[in-house]
């Protein structure tokens, strides 16, 4: 882990409030894994403010991709980045998705959750002896689907869900997951599940890999102050008791979460 | 050059910058980003008898020149502190700083006796004991032990009897006049003090209208609070001979500079890591670019050095 000053190379507006960041990291895109996170110190703002935490999209070339959402101060003050800038951000963080997978992956994400899964996706097609991942996405409507056209560019095949069906099935994301897992239960198929997205979307997801011998790795969302396990503020309700969860997480196995 | 050594209460470091307990973990968390060469002690996160939980979620909130946080003590116990803590921070900040970094423990409970059996069992696998005295004493309905200088007497008193380390007794702000602390804790054989802890303050979300932590309130730490921070350090150290070290929004050399000359011998980063983990380098390059220009040849020049 190093806080490392980055070049800004790109940054563009992708519509609906979301925003691909691109940063020149060496250190940090040759170390990072798939569902780590790196903390940004957002230059707008008063030097005394906290770091926001976003997961990695892409690691690649030296470079790593953000995607995050406009929601509030923080995120606002980012948007005022131009290319050359230089930014610090504090990474690799935390404990990502295993890199190990001998069944069928299907990731499950919302909103700007697609983030680590599409960093999975990549790893996952990139390694041999790793299955080829499906995503199902889910948003409140198409404008909330994300990156869907990167990962089928990765080969990865996505079904859709929006809640106003104006992509895809009409309804929610475990509607066509559903189908998918009564189909694979009917055949013997074995699956594990990766999941990012909003809460209620990964309690559901969770549910469908615990107790079912089925693993789940779920990505969590805390509010963290420091991002390393020093400061105890990001608390995950985990069968451990309170667990950190920049530094036990983000991401945790689905029979580990206490909703 | 510049001598940077100072001495604690018998606490000897290799530069007058601390680490301010709870916001460095258990000394290894930021071993990467911080530079240990820098460093003359950490301070440990705060520790009991037993492992506690701490309180419920949301836990902090962001403020204008400052974070309110209750977090609630969240910690491992002695126990595990000594068997599996004190061990790997050696270890570690040995091998990133070149040399053996000082370790501070701070210590809290729920009773006078508490305090005591943690210092006892603490032995000397640490090299200075802090006390943080801002916690609820359980027997008497959950007045803090600060707030009141004959039970806080009681607390040092007790601890010093159970520990020959270096004992640090970390004062709190929210006080009328810091002086008959600052008594209470010399006579009951504190061999330095610290301060500032937190402030007690709250921060109230208008759309739900509920309180933001989950404990209702919390404790300000932060840029806001220094020079609150800064009037008592000069307070205290007029108080007293005991060393002080001192801490409340130290984010540049400027900050400890100021604390140096009110009256410290040493100073902590807290909060300012958490934005930047540089802070600590700055703050100790600063202060002997500081000593070269006004011609001091020891840090501990500095110590109370106002021109009045
Ligand atoms: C491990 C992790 C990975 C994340 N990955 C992404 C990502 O890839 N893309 C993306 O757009 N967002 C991501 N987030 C959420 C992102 O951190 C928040 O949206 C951002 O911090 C909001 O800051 P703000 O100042 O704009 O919002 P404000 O609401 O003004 O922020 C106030 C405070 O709350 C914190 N906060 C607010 N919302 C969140 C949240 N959802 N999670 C954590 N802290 C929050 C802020 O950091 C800040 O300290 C991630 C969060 C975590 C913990
Ligand atoms: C998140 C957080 C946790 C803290 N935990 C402790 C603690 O466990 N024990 C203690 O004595 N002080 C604790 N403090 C207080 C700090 O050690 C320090 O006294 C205070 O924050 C003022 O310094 P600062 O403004 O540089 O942070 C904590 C402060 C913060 C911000
Ligand atoms: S954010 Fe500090 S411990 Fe997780």
């Amino acid at each position: 882990m190093t806080d490392e000053k980055c070049k800004v190379v790109s940054h563009d507006d992708i519509g609906a409030g979301y925003r691909y960041l691109v940063l020149e990291a060496p250190r940090m895109a040759a170390e990072l894994e798939p569902g780590q996170f790196v903390h940004v110190r957002v230059p707008a703002l008063e030097p005394s403010a906290l770091r926001r935490p976003f997961s990695v999209f892409d690691a690649d070339d030296g470079c790593v991709t953000v995607l995050y959402k406009t929601v509030g101060r923080g995120t606002a003050a980012l948007n005022a980045v131009r290319p050359g800038d230089t930014i610090s951000v504090l990474g690799p963080l935390g404990h990502g998705f295993p890199m190990k997978c001998e069944v069928e992956a299907l990731l499950v994400g919302g909103g700007y959750g697609v983030a680590p899964l599409h960093f999975l996706a990549r790893r996952f097609v990139a390694a041999a002896g790793l299955p080829r991942p499906r995503l199902f996405i889910g948003g409140r409507t198409a404008a909330d689907l994300l990156a869907v056209d990167r990962f089928r560019q990765l080969g990865v095949e996505v079904t859709v869900a929006t809640n106003d069906g104006s992509a895809g099935v009409k309804g929610l994301v475990t509607d066509p997951l559903d189908d998918l897992l009564a189909d694979f239960r009917r055949h013997g198929t074995r699956f594990e599940l990766f999941a990012c997205g909003p809460d209620p979307m990964l309690h559901a997801v969770a549910l469908r890999a615990t107790g079912t011998g089925s693993k789940g790795w779920i990505s969590m969302d805390r509010h963290m102050i420091c991002g390393v396990g020093a400061c105890y503020a990001c608390i995950q309700r985990t069968v451990r008791g309170n667990s950190r969860c920049c530094i036990e997480g983000p991401v945790f196995a689905a029979e580990d979460l206490v909703w | 050059m510049v001598n940077t050594k100072v001495n604690l209460g018998g606490l000897e470091m290799a530069t007058p910058v601390a680490t301010a307990s709870g916001t460095f973990g258990y000394g290894t968390e930021y071993i990467g980003a911080v530079d240990y060469a820098k460093l003359g002690a950490v301070t440990a996160k705060g520790i009991r008898l037993e492992p506690w939980p701490g309180n419920a979620m949301p836990r902090h909130c962001e403020v204008p020149g400052g974070l309110v946080n209750a977090i609630g003590l969240q910690g491992t116990g002695v126990e595990q502190f000594l068997s599996i803590t004190v061990p790997w921070y050696r270890e570690e900040s040995a091998a990133t700083a070149g040399r053996s970094v000082p370790l501070i423990a701070n210590i809290w409970g729920g009773s006078v006796d508490e305090y005591a059996e943690v210092a006892r069992r603490l032995g000397d696998a640490v090299d200075a004991i802090e006390l943080n005295v801002s916690c609820p004493n359980v027997k008497s309905g959950g007045h803090t032990f600060g707030q009141d200088p004959a039970v806080l007497a009681q607390v040092v008193r007790a601890t010093r009897d159970a520990t020959r380390l270096p004992l640090i007794v970390k004062l709190a702000p929210n006080v009328p006049s810091i002086a008959p602390y600052v008594a209470a804790c010399e006579d009951a054989g504190a061999d330095a003090l610290s301060l500032i802890n937190t402030i007690p303050a709250m921060v109230i979300d208008i759309e739900r209208r509920v309180p933001v932590l989950a404990n209702r309130s919390g404790g300000l730490s932060g840029q806001g609070i220094h020079p609150v921070a800064v009037k008592l350090v000069h307070d205290a150290h007029r108080a007293t001979r005991l060393p002080i070290l001192a801490m409340g929004g130290v984010f540049d050399a400027r900050d400890a500079i100021e604390f140096l000359l009110a009256g410290a011998t040493a100073v902590a980063v807290g909060t300012a890591t958490f934005s930047d983990p540089g802070v600590v380098a700055a703050v100790h390059d600063g202060i002997v670019d500081y000593c070269i220009r006004h011609g001091f040849s020891s840090v501990t020049e500095l110590t109370g050095n106002l021109a009045e």
